[in-house]
């Protein structure tokens, strides 16, 4: 298994694909000559799915958008990384900005957009900044600006909006809300962003790893990338891992690594549980740790956070489902009491004031909200809850001290 | 209000309309689906909700209202389209493509019980100790859903304040189920922006500016939240108890005054169709339940007419003979909702309001002065009550400048509802009462005052009357009996030009102020009318602009969409349909009433002969029937 994290000596890291070597404006330079359609046919060969989460073909979404017929549109990068765990788009704002911003610029090339957008997380202000002068070092070699690299008519610049804080702003509906100066709450779909975005217009919204990929997958070619990963998940994935073990931080893997290889290469020991996919993920117990990290078997954003054997699951539980009783927007009903009645219920837990029936119908509840929530926070927030009461089931209802024994 | 191209609610509020096809005969212009294994073809667009509407089936909602945007957030009309994985919210799906719809399929039986289930949780107290009891939309669904107990627990305590800061509405929002429908009235159907959620997840709440007293925020009282609230998070503020109190103290001359528009809905609240108006029944009604003397509101009407009517021909004299500047176009002053409104977004505007008081705050000054005196009364000992379709018009009697009489000149405004109740605490069902007529002095009104009822019956009774004034023919030699229809029907915007070609006497009424009509001969009168505060700000920044509205003469503005008929005191439902019944039932009672005119109320020309001897705009009747206005703004300390 080969995988270098960050390596302080040349400060710089090395992965296969997002870590391989790339140099600002390169892929810039390469597109003058590239038509939008050859550009989208290179990402439909790389097979590339969005790299937030939900895992949406990449040039599906960038056709679709290119399609749509409007004077103006956008493409955003969305940069609000919170989900629970993860930091790998801090690593790539902060040390490969290039590959994000020409990314960026690439998308405006193809799906026609003069304007870009970064939706950056309000916890990173401090890259505001750095970010910014970066922009004006691009527009200076004229990487952003009017006639790009002398190109007539191939305009784009990109700004940067500061989040507030909201976790449900990195749902993009949510995010473009909150673009548009509102609260941050998830719209209706239809219609989708790419007909009806930020005021009104088609808009691209992608994380900020898939653009990293766009502008690798431009360089080498489509099918290049589909070389590794696996057949349905091709290329590599940016870890974030976190928790007990013994060289966390954010590594690049290709897809269809086992958790086992993973745990090994971190230096996790004595591991009991895995949480795949951040707060909204899934939690696998040991007897699972062979099951793959693919959209074939175990689909994540890549947050990975790992718990030994000393660590109570009823408080990682906990933890989670006092993340979604705050975080959720408040707008729908499943999502804002849902989570809440969910909590309670770890609550009586706790206290071992519970009656199985009732365990039961919460994760009954927990059924509807994935299927009535508005968005993806309330469709995902009931995960733990079902299946670490599932996946440890005898830990949590044989507590010591006040559980109920199993009674 | 039609029109929802222009809504300044966020897009997450907003619906996804897809312009319906001209001709949905043609190949591609409507779909086929099947909704619960039946085939329904429906217009490209049409949202599965509107389908299923259509074609008789019944999907229950809850955020969903006739009125406003689509928010999609109860989640309780949710419907499984056949290859989504998720279940999806009918009132925002637009059918675009050949889908399988299931309504009432077990997965969607189980997800409306559960999300029924969590509202309860969280919904405080119980059902027969709230005043919406019978009429909540929560309490319907959860029989329909046969919900027989808690499964999610109960909330114990409440957890919000009540605020009942503002002497028109009050939210109890412990009882609020998150629906957004104020949010979406106040800040999309009414453009006034007073409500919003606040804070996030389970902390969510509905409030105002940094959760500030409803009082101290730039709410214009118009109460159509409450029209809209499902349940009884919103209510206006009660003087039922006081009433009561007023009623059986036997020192207390207790009269009421009946706006015109209670007369049309009220029958609703005894679970009657709306349309039809229960002028004569409720005055007995009223003496029956302790009520010394019951008025007519539309005698002040008429005498507003000439009030407001007189300052026009004086406004429009000081523009075109002595060519002073004067504030034109002159705007109508009888909705308080709209007046506040004006107050606090248009201050600058306030010199173009009428100075003439509503109709309600005229009768106060009458009943505690002329009145008093000519019945002997001390006019400490009188209580005066209005009944108005309205919140805002609590507010308004509470004014302090409004005491022109020495005296609060009306002590309480009470709604439609309130009254219905106060007539159902008294055994009596309104129905069944026989008709009687109006007390003397005030005696029956004419239809001109009975139209202020609905958009456009403002400017319909001014016209009715200016008309015959100026050219001295009857109206119904312009118009076909009286009806002047250009002002008429529930378009937002409505513009009308009247060119004066002769021009007749003036009457004696006036001949003082005005020598003769030649000034006016040649002259195109414009008038324009706009109901609901957000077509009202439609008209207000074209004037701003220096468009067409700038140009007109006089502008009626109603705060509620519908006029006074759908006003927030009104009874509770409200839809489109139902404010088009209660105009009808006004514009019916009209048609069959002897005087139609408010010139030929021998009543209101009885009172300037004995009264108001200075005639209309002279120095008694501008002590008593006119008042000033504040510059509010928008920025409250």
């Amino acid at each position: 298994m080969e995988a270098i994290i960050f390596n302080p000596k040349e400060k710089r890291r090395s992965g296969p694909v997002i870590f391989s070597e790339y140099k600002r404006g390169d892929a810039i330079r390469k597109i003058l000559t590239m038509s939008r359609e050859d550009i989208l046919f290179e990402l439909k060969d790389s097979k590339l799915k969005g790299r937030g989460g939900a895992g949406f073909p990449t040039s599906t979404k960038w056709m679709l958008t290119a399609a749509a017929k409007s004077d103006k549109k956008f493409i955003v990068c969305n940069a609000d990384e919170g989900e629970p765990g993860t930091f790998k788009d801090r690593v790539l704002l902060s040390e490969y900005p290039e590959l994000v911003f020409d990314g960026m610029v690439i998308g405006g090339y193809t799906i026609g957009a003069q304007q870009g957008i970064l939706y950056l997380r309000g916890e990173y202000e401090y890259l505001l900044k750095p970010l910014e002068d970066y922009l004006e070092e691009m527009r200076k070699d004229n990487l952003l600006g009017n006639n790009i690299l002398g190109k007539e008519g191939f305009n784009f610049d990109i700004y940067i909006v500061l989040g507030s804080g909201a976790y449900v702003c990195g749902e993009e509906t949510a995010l473009i809300e909150s673009l548009e100066g509102h609260r941050g709450e998830p719209r209706n779909r239809p219609p989708y962003p790419i007909n009806t975005g930020y005021l009104g217009k088609p808009t691209c919204v992608n994380n900020v790893e898939t653009l990293c990929a766009v502008t690798h997958i431009v360089m080498k070619g489509g099918s290049w990338f589909a070389k590794f990963g696996t057949d349905k998940s091709t290329g590599s994935k940016l870890f974030s891992v976190s928790g007990d073990c013994e060289k966390p931080g954010v590594y690049e893997l290709p897809w269809g690594t086992k958790v086992s290889e993973l745990l090994e290469l971190v230096g996790a020991k004595n591991t009991k549980a895995v949480q795949i996919g951040g707060a909204s993920g899934i939690c696998i117990p040991k007897s699972q740790f062979d099951r793959t990290i693919a959209y074939e078997d175990i689909p994540t954003g890549g947050s990975i956070i790992i718990f030994n054997e000393s660590r109570d699951m009823l408080h990682v539980l906990k933890n989670f489902m006092e993340f979604f009783v705050e975080e959720s927007c408040g707008q729908c009903t499943p999502c804002r009491i849902g989570n809440y009645k969910l909590l309670e219920g770890v609550e009586m837990i706790e206290r071992g004031e519970y009656t199985f029936s009732y365990i039961n119908k919460l994760k009954d509840l927990g059924r509807t909200m994935q299927v009535t929530s508005k968005c993806g926070l309330g469709q995902s927030s009931p995960n733990p809850f079902i299946s670490i009461l599932e996946n440890f089931r005898d830990e949590i209802f044989n507590r010591p001290n006040g559980g109920r024994n199993g009674r | 209000m039609e029109d929802k191209t222009t809504m300044r609610a966020p897009v997450s509020q907003k619906p996804h309309i897809i312009p319906k096809p001209e001709h949905p005969e043609y190949i591609g212009g409507s779909i086929t689906v099947e909704i619960n294994e039946k085939k329904i073809t429906v217009p490209f667009g049409t949202t599965i909700l509107e389908a299923c509407r259509q074609n008789q089936i019944h999907i229950p909602t809850l955020c969903y209202h006739e009125d406003l945007c689509i928010a999609g957030v109860c989640r309780v009309c949710v419907v499984e389209v056949e290859g989504m994985r998720t279940l999806q919210a009918s009132c925002a799906f637009p059918i675009t493509a050949p889908i399988k719809i299931k309504t009432a399929s077990p997965a969607v039986r189980k997800a409306r019980k559960h999300i029924l289930d969590l509202i309860l949780s969280e919904h405080y107290g119980e059902c027969y100790s709230c005043f919406r009891n019978n009429n909540c939309e929560l309490q319907t669904l959860a029989k329909e859903y046969g919900v027989d107990h808690y499964n999610f627990g109960h909330i114990k305590s409440p957890r919000y304040e009540v605020d009942n800061s503002s002497y028109s509405v009050v939210r109890d929002m412990d009882k609020c189920v998150l629906c957004k429908r104020c949010v979406r009235t106040c800040i999309d159907l009414q453009e006034v922006g007073v409500l919003e959620a606040i804070n996030r997840g389970h902390e969510t709440h509905i409030g105002t500016f940094f959760d500030k007293p409803l009082a101290e925020v730039i709410c214009i009282n118009c109460g159509q939240c409450i029209n809209r609230c499902p349940t009884a998070a919103l209510r206006a503020n009660d003087p039922r108890d006081e009433i009561w109190a007023a009623i059986d103290d036997p020192t207390k001359h207790v009269v009421i005054q009946t706006a015109p528009s209670p007369r049309a809905a009220i029958g609703e609240e005894f679970g009657l169709e709306p349309g039809k108006s229960f002028t004569g029944e409720l005055n007995t009604a009223l003496r029956r339940i302790g009520f010394d003397k019951v008025f007519d509101t539309n005698f002040t009407a008429d005498l507003t007419i000439f009030e407001e009517g007189t300052e026009l021909i004086l406004r429009l004299y000081k523009a075109l003979v002595k060519k002073e500047p004067v504030a034109l176009p002159q705007f109508t002053s009888c909705s308080p909702g709209w007046v506040k409104y004006l107050e606090h977004f248009y201050p600058d505007y306030i010199d173009n309001l009428s100075t003439a008081k509503s109709p309600q705050q005229m009768f106060g000054a009458l009943i505690k002065t002329y009145y008093a005196k000519k019945m002997n009364i001390d006019p400490a000992n009188i209580v005066s009550v209005a009944v108005m379709p309205c919140s805002a018009k609590k507010f308004e009697c509470n004014r302090p400048e409004m005491n022109s009489s020495g005296y609060k000149d009306v002590d309480y405004g009470l709604t439609t509802r309130e009254l219905a109740q106060m007539l159902k605490e008294s055994g009596i069902y309104l129905p069944e009462m026989p008709k009687s007529d109006f007390d003397d002095p005030f005696g029956d009104a004419s239809g001109a005052g009975l139209i202020f009822g609905a958009t456009g019956g403002v400017m319909e009774a001014a016209l009715r009357t200016i008309i015959e004034f100026v050219t001295g023919k009857k109206v119904e030699d312009v118009f076909a009996n009286a009806e002047i229809i250009p002002v008429r029907g529930f378009e937002g915007i409505r513009y009308a030009e009247l060119p004066i070609t002769e021009v007749g006497e003036v009457p004696e009424l006036i001949k003082h102020l005005v020598p003769d009509w030649n000034w006016l001969k040649g002259v195109t009168l414009k008038v324009a009318v706009a109901h609901g505060t957000a077509n009202a700000k439609k008209v207000m920044e074209d004037i701003k602009a220096g468009g067409r509205f700038s140009q007109c003469h006089f502008i009626e503005f109603m705060a509620c969409p519908g006029g006074c008929i759908g006003g927030g005191g009104q009874p509770i439902p409200t839809s489109p349909e139902i404010r088009k019944m209660r105009a009808k039932a006004i514009y019916d009672e009209d048609n069959s009433l002897p005087i139609r005119k408010s010139h030929e109320n021998r009543h209101v020309t009885d009172i300037y002969k004995e009264f108001l001897t200075d005639g209309p705009c002279g120095h008694l009747s501008h002590k008593l029937l006119h008042t000033h206005y504040v510059k509010r703004g928008k920025y409250i300390a």
